[in-house]
């Protein structure tokens, strides 16, 4: 049993380097993704996982493969499309999510020409799909000081930004921090989704932010419970994915991330609010 | 236009709109509007539909920009004002308890980060107790029903212990008994010297609890004692004023 569970990340240093860096992910990322979920702000993280490309790939143009400058690259864009379409939204008739799909729509296009004109298929491919099996330092760190500014933003950040999803009028009306609680989570999200690129890659950075949270709902009615339970979630779909993707030999980045889905899955069906419970649950009701 | 503090001579006025005119896409739906509230005053604020009584009080809060005219507020600033909105952007489904949506209130006192402390954790139980809620406390808030929510949001009100207190249509679709308690409510705000603002359709409210009445179709048709201005030729004068939107209309040269 043993030798199935740990002896992988015993005998190899690539995979204890690959769990370090997905383990971080988990604890900065699910909390973006409850969010992202409970403001109906799903998909969001898929869009600007997309608007950071350009950025990446002006990084990649410039310096090459090199973390820094794809970092940088990504962050800024990623920034550039949130700050734009927030305004957008903000101050004319149009609402936050057809400004931030024209924006990073525009992102997409630039940074998928950037990487044909220069690019071959294998770079973009590392882009789209990351290099979990091959962090180093460098990435770890990085990934490491993202999740911990994650930490201790949304400590900061956590009771306005509960305001500001659950009734932003009211937010408004007693203090001026709704937009610091908007942009400032949405920085938050970008941040996760450069440092999800480099292990995971843009695609799949949004599955371990998204799924462990969408998941998270059928076992949990309160924020705490939610953040808890995803964050579980996202750890043990980082673990399990890796074991995955070792024993049968698959790529690690979609194995970590079906597992996220098995766990939804499994959440959908078994969960405390999942179909089978809400099907089967008495039929008798209370007295009052 | 940012609330003056400064603003001319106010006599003991909380709040002066000064040739205010209010609305959207440049048309008016509050035009040349002048009119002040006194410090401790209860009162309602009365007119048809489109009248610009739910604008009125979006412009003293700013979520609106006048487009022209001022709104002077006096000893406060904008976020003393305690506002319930009719149609609040509020989602009714996210996952907080009836105790934690309430205890919001008391923004002013612990800000982002601070801690409710026992006095605070008293204070939201009192709040509950002020709106016969006690027992809801850990109930989510997507199970309350309309009259139950609107008692949570007049806790919330509560709690913020604000100085001046807007309220859009609060007794919409509510039940007499809860609409009986909620009054209480307000009469006790007033006794406690708060301003209170309240935009109500119906006129046996009215005539019951407010001593004052801002009689509204567009312009001001009356204001000042509640039977002075809810008369029978008012009333009509206020109905036959047209609530048209007319896509084709003139600038205004009024001052």
């Amino acid at each position: 049993m043993d030798d199935f569970l740990i002896s992988p990340f015993v005998e190899f240093a690539f995979m204890r380097r690959a769990l370090v860096g997905c383990l971080a992910l988990s604890l900065g990322a699910t909390p973006m993704g409850v969010f992202l979920t409970l403001r109906r702000m799903s998909l969001t993280g898929d869009a600007m996982s997309h608007a950071i490309l350009p950025g990446a790939a002006l990084g990649y143009l410039t310096a090459g493969l090199s973390l820094e400058a794809m970092t940088i690259g990504g962050v800024l864009a990623g920034f550039t499309v949130a700050m734009l379409s927030g305004l957008v939204a903000r101050t004319t008739v149009a609402q936050e999510d057809s400004s931030l799909a024209a924006f990073y729509l525009i992102s997409l296009a630039g940074g998928v020409l950037l990487i044909s004109m220069r690019g071959s298929n294998v770079d973009l491919l590392h882009i789209l799909f990351g290099t979990v099996l091959a962090l180093n330092d460098a990435a770890l760190y990085l990934i490491a000081t993202i999740s911990s500014v994650t930490l201790i933003g949304l400590a900061i950040l956590y009771r306005p930004l509960v305001m500001e999803c659950l009734d932003p009028g009211f937010l408004r009306s007693v203090s001026s921090l709704s937009p610091v609680a908007h942009y400032g989570f949405l920085a938050l999200v970008v941040l996760n989704l450069v440092g999800g690129f480099h292990a995971l890659g843009t695609l799949m950075a949004v599955g371990i932010m998204i799924l462990p949270a969408a998941a998270a709902r059928f076992w949990s009615r309160d924020v705490m419970g939610l953040l808890a339970v995803s964050t579980l979630g996202a750890l043990l779909s980082s673990y399990g994915g890796l074991l995955l993707s070792y024993h049968a030999s698959l790529p690690s980045g979609p194995a970590i991330i079906l597992t996220a889905g098995t766990f939804y899955i499994v959440s959908l069906a078994l969960g405390t609010d999942g179909v089978l419970r809400t099907r089967i649950r008495s039929q008798r009701h209370f007295q009052a | 236009m940012m609330p003056n503090m400064n603003g001319p001579k106010t006599n003991g006025e909380i709040l002066r709109c000064e040739n205010l005119t209010l609305g959207y896409d440049r048309h008016p739906a509050i035009h040349h509007l002048d009119y002040g509230i006194r410090r401790g005053a209860l009162v309602a604020v009365a007119g048809p539909n489109g009248a610009g009584k739910s604008t009125l009080l979006k412009g003293i809060m700013g979520t609106i920009a006048p487009l022209g005219g001022t709104i002077h507020l006096t000893g406060i600033s904008r976020q003393d004002i305690a506002y319930l909105p009719q149609r609040s952007e509020f989602d009714s489904r996210f996952p907080i308890s009836v105790f934690d949506m309430i205890a919001m209130g008391m923004w002013k006192k612990v800000g982002a980060t601070g801690g409710l402390g026992t006095f605070g954790n008293h204070l939201v139980k009192e709040a509950i107790h002020a709106v016969k809620m006690r027992g809801f406390e850990r109930r989510p808030i997507g199970t309350l029903s309309g009259g139950q929510m609107q008692r949570a949001l007049f806790a919330r009100l509560y709690l913020q212990n604000a100085p001046l207190i807007l309220l859009d249509e609060p007794f919409n679709a509510i039940d007499s008994a809860t609409v009986r308690d909620l009054m209480d409510l307000i009469r006790c705000w007033h006794e406690d010297g708060k301003t209170i603002l309240a935009v109500l359709h119906d006129q046996e409210q009215i005539r019951a609890t407010f001593p004052e009445t801002l009689l509204l179709a567009r312009e001001r048709i009356a204001s000042g004692p509640t039977s002075a201005v809810l008369t029978p030729e008012n009333l009509r004068l206020a109905q036959s004023i047209a609530e048209a939107f007319d896509a084709a209309a003139p600038y205004c040269t009024k001052g």
